[in-house]
């Protein structure tokens, strides 16, 4: 189909406005979902930018202090739906001090009289009050879904205002959070006649929720899809949870801890043999034997299987992969063991994404966990992996090299050899070959997180090779500051860096000058960066915005902590005071 | 090399027919298979003022009114025809078919009687024979390899091995396994390393106490948590000593804690049941299986566990180590050496 030249010709003058009207390039593009085609698309022209900019209903903002709520409000004005990350992951971790920042109130300010008919509110590592829970609830009239993962600041008092005043609530996702757990009386907020709740995944806390409520609550609510449920919930809660909502797609259980007379636990698992549409299956806290049977039934159509807070045995975990055969996601403890992976490697054929969490990270004397074997068994099984969190306390190149030739399709590869610096168990080399051989043989690399003994030259072969590299973490690693370069150098997808106890310093971070500014953002800590350095950097790049944070006691030209980001609003104005902004001005 | 025919227990009381101490059972050359008569005898009194310091880890006895043990309804098992879910031996199936405990190759653990003796169940400790229900905890014959193990029980009419020397060097115990975990000094933890978040570290910390609060906490002079390692398990446990009031109610906590990994072990070796077992196969399992009970004092040094009262025995234990067997530095020092060059 050649072009029509008639319209070329009129495409291409630009007095006249697109041959489209706008409503129907609006409409056109109010159908692309992704957030890069639509950076893209916005890039085309005016018209397109303008039409786009109409069209978005939903944004995403992966650094909060990236841009403002106010710009935000003005380029997007029918936006529905905003999800919004504010610290830096290695806050997840303890390195960042609590009152940091990424406050989501003034956002909520904005989007209350921008977008008062705000429907869904996505926020990670934002910090988060009571105050502004309660504000979110009463300012939204059609507010359907929030969702907190790994933000702090709240207490279950907040999450009772959401319950009390959001009639229209859909979904109530509380997730990994530094959560004020003081009681469970929240859930008894949602009033009786609330019927529209279809996601409600409270795994995160703790007190005991009043079980009636709960129960009249999933009762009524006959479009409930996912229900995670709290330790709190005992088995016999949970068989009663399960008589109401067979309809139920995800389930999170509560504490499998034994509890239970024969005649309940054959009513439990008549529950669970209701639930055909299982797909995801989680929670399972203290997770014991005896009990584990009762799940059977429902496994059959089981996609997903989390099982990261069950002490399971190798022998536990296979009996209930049998039952999996559809399995595509599996997160176990490493108290499965290297058996318990090649489990894995035989009954789960289609897996795509394993995470094997360490039971007992900090115990120096634990002897076993899972070894370089159990992932070697798992890669010969389960040749669609693409996803791979694995924390081992040994690994070898040689096994490495040969799971990624098993599994060239890797996307996100982070491996955690936990003792630092540790090389090749039996070679006693570096672990740079391993490293290697990942960015060589998966080309679609998107997330690398590296660790045991590196050089310089695992950098040299990242730098090279992982073409589509888009996230790197970097620890106990590298040798000078070529090691920091050749990642800055090569990489050209790259978009976060993350990096922390290496022995880049200054030379290394400047080396990356213009690159910061393709990227979202850098993290650098225990490294050695001094106070100069950063300056000489903050005065070059004007746009971005250079903070650091200093430990206690350290010197005073060491800057411990360098956090830097691109930014269209400038440095921001509520850093603490141990947060120090560096500006070019 | 096996000099000394004659077993005895370690605390000199060679001739006391019920003493069996750990160490028999879990040794894996002296294969000191309770002989009929040791099975069969109901306690003698004269062993009761020893209780205290005995410490009897062994098989599940059929003669153990005490014990109820649940078998798996897989053969998981060494034990002839107790794989048997209909069998009588004292051995009541629950409905919880999956729940192993007590049926273990490992240190547990079946008290008898009153004479707080573990003995092998079935009656024939002389023979490796499955078919009438022994259960083995080492394998018979093995003559050359004695210096391995630890002490041995009471005088044996039969073919069995013993270790040479008793338990008196427990002294030089240092377990060769042990090398690898000599008193790491606490190393200063990295902030935020490994990379785990806040969450799951809680969460976990929050399990691993809870899993070891079974056993009903006594009050009294506080909490005395010691580590629980086992060779081959993937992680530790922690017991509150305090809790226990003697070697009894230690070992049987411990053969609840750590059934899983000895049973999980039995599974890799893809043993199914008397079936098809021979007497060689059974030698390869039970060369790496037996257990011992050890203990780390004060001054460092390890110790078999039973050795002194109980009191004291709270008072200096430090940690606690279930080992296997071959790698138990036994009292010999050939067994010792033996191990150092194993590792």
């Amino acid at each position: 189909m050649g072009p029509n030249p008639k319209m070329r010709k009129e495409f291409f003058d630009s007095t006249r406005s697109s041959p489209f009207p706008d409503e129907v390039l609006e409409r056109v593009l109010s159908l692309l979902k992704s957030h890069k085609d639509r950076s893209a698309v916005s890039l085309v022209c005016k018209d397109w930018y303008n039409a786009e900019s109409w069209s978005r209903a939903h944004v995403f903002i992966g650094n909060c202090y990236s841009v403002s709520p106010e710009i935000v409000a003005r380029r997007f004005p029918r936006v529905k739906s905003v999800t919004l990350k504010g610290k830096p992951r290695f806050s997840d971790f303890n390195l960042v001090p609590e009152n940091w920042g990424a406050d989501v109130h003034p956002w909520l300010v904005v989007f209350a009289a921008k977008y008062p008919f705000l429907e869904e509110l996505r926020l990670k590592r934002m910090a988060v009050s009571d105050e502004s829970l309660e504000f979110l609830a009463i300012n939204f009239p059609n507010f359907k879904v929030l969702s907190l993962l790994s933000c702090d600041g709240f207490s279950t008092d907040g999450l009772a205002a959401i319950a009390t005043h959001c009639k229209n609530l859909t979904q109530l996702d509380i997730h990994e959070n530094g959560i004020d757990d003081k009681s469970g009386s929240w859930l008894s907020c949602f009033p009786e006649n609330f019927t529209s709740l279809e996601v409600l995944n409270f795994a995160n806390l703790n007190t005991d929720v009043n079980f009636d409520a709960l129960e009249r609550l999933v009762s009524r609510c006959k479009s409930l899809k996912v229900l995670k449920a709290s330790k709190s919930i005992s088995l016999e809660h949970l068989q009663r949870l399960l008589v109401c909502a067979p309809q139920l797609i995800e389930l999170g259980t509560g504490s499998l801890m034994p509890e239970l007379t024969a005649c309940q636990y054959a009513q439990l698992e008549n529950a669970f043999n209701q639930l055909k549409n299982l797909s995801t299956l989680s929670g399972l806290w203290e997770a014991s034997a005896p009990y584990l049977p009762v799940l059977y039934p429902a496994c059959t159509n089981l996609t997903f299987l989390n099982l990261s807070y069950a002490f399971l045995q190798s022998h536990e975990l296979e009996s209930l992969l049998c039952q999996c055969p559809h399995l595509r996601r599996l997160w176990v403890l490493d108290t499965v063991g290297d058996k318990g992976l090649e489990a894995v490697g035989s009954n789960c054929p289609l897996l795509e994404e394993l995470r094997v969490f360490p039971a007992d990270p900090f115990d120096e004397e634990v002897i076993h966990g899972v070894t370089e074997a159990g992932f070697l068994a798992v890669s010969y099984g389960c040749r669609r992996l693409h996803y791979v969190l694995y924390f081992c306390r040994q690994m070898t190149n040689a096994a490495v090299a040969t799971i990624v030739q098993n599994c060239p399709d890797f996307t996100h590869f982070r491996l955690c050899i936990m003792n630092p610096g540790q090389p090749d168990y039996v070679t006693n080399e570096p672990m740079d070959e391993a490293f290697g051989a990942v960015v060589r043989t998966c080309t679609k690399l998107q997330r690398l997180s590296v660790s045991g003994l590196l050089t310089d030259l695992t950098f040299e072969y990242i730098g090279q090779y992982a073409k589509n590299l888009e996230t790197l973490s970097v620890a106990f690693a590298g040798s000078s500051d070529r090691g920091m370069q050749c990642m800055l150098e090569g990489c050209p997808k790259l978009r976060k860096l993350e990096i922390r106890d290496c022995p880049f310093g200054n030379a290394a971070l400047l080396s990356g000058l213009e690159k910061y500014e393709s990227m979202r953002s850098l993290w650098m800590s225990a490294c050695n960066v001094t106070m100069n350095g950063c300056r000489l950097l903050a005065r070059e790049m004007p746009r971005l915005n250079v903070e650091v944070m200093k430990d206690d006691g350290s010197d005073d030209s060491q800057a411990d902590k360098v956090y830097v980001y691109r930014s269209v609003v400038g440095p921001r104005r509520d850093a603490p005071p141990c947060v120090l902004t560096l500006s070019g001005l | 090399m096996s000099s000394i025919p004659k077993e005895h227990d370690y605390i000199g009381l060679s001739e006391a027919p019920s003493m069996e101490k750990i160490s028999d059972k879990l040794s894996s050359s002296s294969s000191t298979l309770s002989t009929e008569e040791n099975i069969n005898s109901k306690s003698s009194s004269t062993s009761l003022n020893l209780k205290e310091t005995e410490l009897r880890l062994g098989l599940p006895g059929s003669q153990s009114p005490e014990r109820k043990l649940i078998l798996p309804a897989a053969g998981v098992s060494l034990f002839g025809k107790d794989i048997d879910t209909n069998s009588t031996n004292g051995y009541p199936l629950g409905p919880l078919k999956n729940l192993v405990s007590g049926v273990k190759r490992g240190f547990s653990d079946a008290i008898v009687g009153s004479s707080g003796k573990w003995v092998f169940s079935g009656s024939n400790g002389s023979e490796v024979d499955l078919g009438k229900g022994a259960i083995l905890f080492s394998p018979r014959g093995d003559n050359g390899n004695s210096q391995k193990s630890c002490v041995a029980g009471p005088a044996k009419k039969d073919d069995v091995a013993q270790s040479p020397k008793p338990v008196l060097e427990k002294n030089s115990q240092v377990a060769a396994a042990n090398e690898n975990s000599s008193a790491p000094a606490a190393k200063a933890q990295v902030v935020g390393w490994p990379p785990i978040r806040s969450f799951r570290k809680n969460t976990m910390a929050s399990s691993l106490v809870k899993n070891n609060e079974d056993v009903e906490g006594k009050s009294g002079y506080g909490c005395l948590y010691v580590k629980v390692s086992m060779d081959g398990a993937p992680y530790l446990r922690k017991v509150d000593l305090k809790t226990y009031n003697n070697y009894l109610d230690l070992s049987s906590a411990l053969e609840k804690m750590f059934s899983c990994f000895t049973i999980g072990q039995c599974g890799s070796h893809g043993l199914r049941g008397q079936d098809g077992l021979t007497e060689s196969r059974l030698k390869d399992i039970l060369h790496g299986s037996e257990y011992v009970l050890t203990y780390e004092d004060k001054d460092g040094d390890w110790m078999l566990v039973g050795d002194v009262p109980w009191d004291m025995f709270t008072d200096s234990c430090r940690r606690l180590r279930i080992m296997k067997g071959s790698e138990a530095i036994g009292l010999a020092p050939r067994a010792m050496e033996k191990c150092k060059n194993r590792n």
